[in-house]
């Protein structure tokens, strides 16, 4: 019986083996049902063609996938490509000589590309100081403003579009009976970074980083301060409240306790899952009316695909396919559908419209709307920050300090800056 | 004459040991090696540009406050797991000694959970506490005590403590069952008739008595408390909120492993190397002195 098996386990083992066609290896960071789309893409891919065989690998969660990718490739056996998550952008940067950035893929593969057919504010975040594509960008979110429509209507008020309006709206909705205002998931996020690219002011120097890795942190200018201190202020009122990191809040919306909700772009399926017993509507993030009369785009979340060096040239060809492939309307169109994340070229975002899904689904384009509607400045092109993952937990702590009374705005945002500088000073010694 | 046998080959000693000899050199001492040698120096991720900076990963982290803060939240959690499982185990093995019907069955019971593996320990007492989902989260919010330890740091380090507590109990009840089963029924028997209650009996014959059990207990929870309890803290609470379960060697994971700091969380590394080799010191020290009882 175990001779049986072990035999077929070989067999099938020889049989994967036998393939005429040169592996691709994709290292990705997606389960459940995002994982059998990203299957279904390969599948689509390996179909279209006979050169080539793109091989999927869910290796666990971002942090997970990224530092596997990283260990394969001290030992030398790094996957072709590896999906890597915003904050891990700043590590993939630096490391020349492990990846191989895409225009250079793209222009030694003799692929076609061009990079102006792509959301310039998705992929401003993975570009070079002088505009050149590292990355090529997969899955972005942004994060917008989800409102209860019912409740709104019942205090009389409009979804806010200022945080002037947003503080009147949430007193009206207090006296209606609510028990809380708005809530925010990611706050680091959504708060501080989203909030310094809208309103076109640095959360970092070396315009936020990309100019170089002397960057120091700068969101405790008076506007930052100002702000975050309204939050506690309301906070204390009732106005806001605090749920807890990441989308540990999103409960306080579904259940209908705070009347708004800030996040990212990609929740709309879940809101639209367990907002039950009323409507929903999207809205873009709020800007302060006295700080800024246009606001600028929103900055992004999600991942990209690196490819890294040290495969033969032949496999490289294939890759440069692939995300041709993975760049065509017809592939992004669904994959932002299915996903709720951004398109990432202009004619994905123009087909979904053509076949008619903003408006039987109102209010997924927002996020668009809110991401291309003005030129990404030097403060909202995105952001480039060692050790980000740290920074975030830094801002976090310091941040639930400042909700639980223990410290001021400005005490906070300042040791939060100092704390974090201390780390991107390593990360310079490190990469320097 | 001569009754035992003897092997006059000079190699043959060293090649049966060889197997050991290599598995510790392999799973062991070249790891460690590596270690020691990672811990000076300063790296990117990828390990394209390394510099040899001597001690400055071990002076950075002495300076470290988040490091300080690590120690501290260690010190707590032992502290709280090793007096809760060698309480719990104690209580349950002077119990289970005077059960005289199904002993065996309790028994059994009581040593299951040591077979348990520490990540699905984590994940059961996570949902039993989940403040969304969780049985125990419910109930206590309908005694009025809201219980969120996804924000509340004390609550999260008992969670992890009673955890982590639950898991080692088994090991301690075995070990204080058998000492308890060493202590002659005739003293107990004799302290009996001379009118000593059952507390008396526990505290002036029970416990002294068994205060060598207890002493290699308090060792052995110790170095479980500080390096054996990573899979329950990764399953629940993953060093959060903001840090407050994050014990040392969590926080070797952490920041290799999210962080991406190899140099920083080699060193740390280092630094508990140092620990658990003084407390295998302490260790032996006390096994020695324990046999001249």
């Amino acid at each position: 019986m175990l001779r049986k098996t072990v035999g077929a386990l070989t067999l099938s083992v020889m049989a994967a083996q036998v393939q005429a066609a040169t592996e691709i290896q994709w290292w990705h960071a997606m389960g459940g049902e995002l994982g059998e789309k990203i299957n279904e893409i390969a599948d689509k891919f390996n179909a279209s063609q006979d050169d080539y065989q793109v091989v999927p690998v869910f290796k666990g969660n971002y942090t997970e996938t990224m530092t596997a990718a990283i260990s394969a490739f001290r030992a030398r056996e790094q996957p072709h490509i590896v999906q890597v998550f915003e904050v891990g952008t700043a590590t993939m940067m630096a490391a020349e000589g492990a990846v191989y950035p895409v225009y250079q893929l793209m222009e030694d593969t003799g692929q076609a590309f061009d990079p102006r057919d792509y959301l310039a504010s998705v992929t401003g975040y993975y570009t070079s100081n002088d505009g050149k594509m590292l990355s090529m960008p997969f899955n972005s979110s942004t994060p917008v403003l989800y409102y209860n429509k019912d409740a709104l209507a019942k205090a009389g008020v409009e979804p806010p579009k200022t945080w002037e309006e947003m503080g009147e709206a949430g007193r009206k909705l207090l006296e209606a009976g609510y028990d809380c205002g708005f809530t925010t998931g990611w706050q680091s996020w959504v708060q501080l970074e989203n909030f310094s690219a809208r309103h076109n002011v640095p959360f970092a120097t070396e315009n936020n980083g990309f100019a170089g890795l002397d960057t120091e942190l700068a969101f405790n200018s008076p506007l930052h301060v100002k702000h975050v201190q309204q939050l506690a202020d309301w906070q204390k009122e009732g106005i806001f409240s605090y749920g807890g990191r990441r989308s540990d809040s999103a409960p306080k919306f579904y259940s209908g306790e705070c009347a708004m909700y800030m996040n990212s772009s990609a929740s709309y399926a879940g809101v639209k899952n367990n907002a039950k017993g009323f409507e929903f509507g999207v809205a873009q993030l709020p800007t302060w009316g006295e700080a800024i009369e246009q606001p600028q785009n929103s900055i992004i979340g999600g991942a990209t695909l690196w490819t890294l060096q040290g495969h033969d040239k032949d496999d490289y060809k294939g890759v440069a396919r692939f995300y041709s492939f993975l760049s065509s309307p017809e592939i992004q169109a669904d994959w932002h559908q299915f996903t709720g994340y951004l398109p990432i070229t202009h004619d994905a975002a123009e087909l979904t419209r053509e076949q008619g899904f903003y408006a039987q689904n109102p209010g997924t384009d927002v996020a668009i709307t809110q991401m291309t509607s003005v030129t990404p400045t030097a403060n909202s092109k995105g952001l480039r920050l060692g050790n980000f993952v740290q920074i975030r937990d830094i801002i976090n702590e310091e941040l639930e300090n400042v909700w639980s009374g223990k410290d001021s705005a400005e005490a906070a945002l300042n040791r939060a800056v100092e704390r974090g500088n201390k780390l991107l000073r390593k990360f310079e010694r490190q990469n320097g | 004459m001569q009754s035992q046998p003897v092997f006059n080959h000079r190699w043959l000693p060293w090649l049966l040991l060889l197997p050991q000899l290599a598995i510790t050199l392999v799973f062991f001492l070249w790891p460690a090696a590596q270690a020691v040698w990672q811990s000076f120096l300063m790296e990117d991720a990828f390990g394209l540009s390394t510099e040899f900076v001597w001690f400055e990963n071990f002076s950075v982290l002495l300076q470290d406050e988040i490091y300080h803060r690590s120690f501290a939240t260690t010190f707590i959690f032992s502290i709280g797991v090793t007096a809760l499982s060698m309480g719990g185990a104690l209580l349950l093995a002077v119990m289970a000694d005077q059960v005289i019907r199904g002993a065996r069955v309790y028994r059994t019971l009581l040593v299951w959970p040591y077979a348990v593996a520490p990540a699905v320990a984590g994940v059961l007492w996570m949902f039993m506490f989940n403040p969304s989902i969780g049985i125990l989260s419910y109930l206590l919010e309908q005694l009025g005590y809201d219980w969120n330890h996804f924000l509340n740091g004390d609550q999260a380090m008992l969670l992890v403590i009673i955890a982590a507590a639950w898991k080692q109990i088994s090991y301690n009840f075995l070990f204080f069952l058998a000492g308890l089963q060493a202590i002659p029924r005739s003293l107990i028997e004799a302290a009996a008739l001379d009118g000593a209650g059952p507390m008396k009996r526990f505290w002036t014959i029970l416990f002294p008595l068994l205060s060598p059990t207890s002493f290699f207990l308090l060792v052995i929870n110790v170095v479980y408390a500080f390096f054996d309890t990573f899979g329950i803290i990764h399953a629940v609470t993953q060093g959060g909120p903001g840090g407050s379960t994050s014990i040392l060697v969590y926080k070797v994971f952490d920041d290799g492993f999210n962080g991406l700091d190899l140099g920083s969380s080699a060193a740390q590394s280092v630094i508990l190397m140092a620990i658990v080799g003084a407390l295998t010191v302490v260790q032996f020290r006390y096994i020695e002195r324990k046999v001249q009882y």
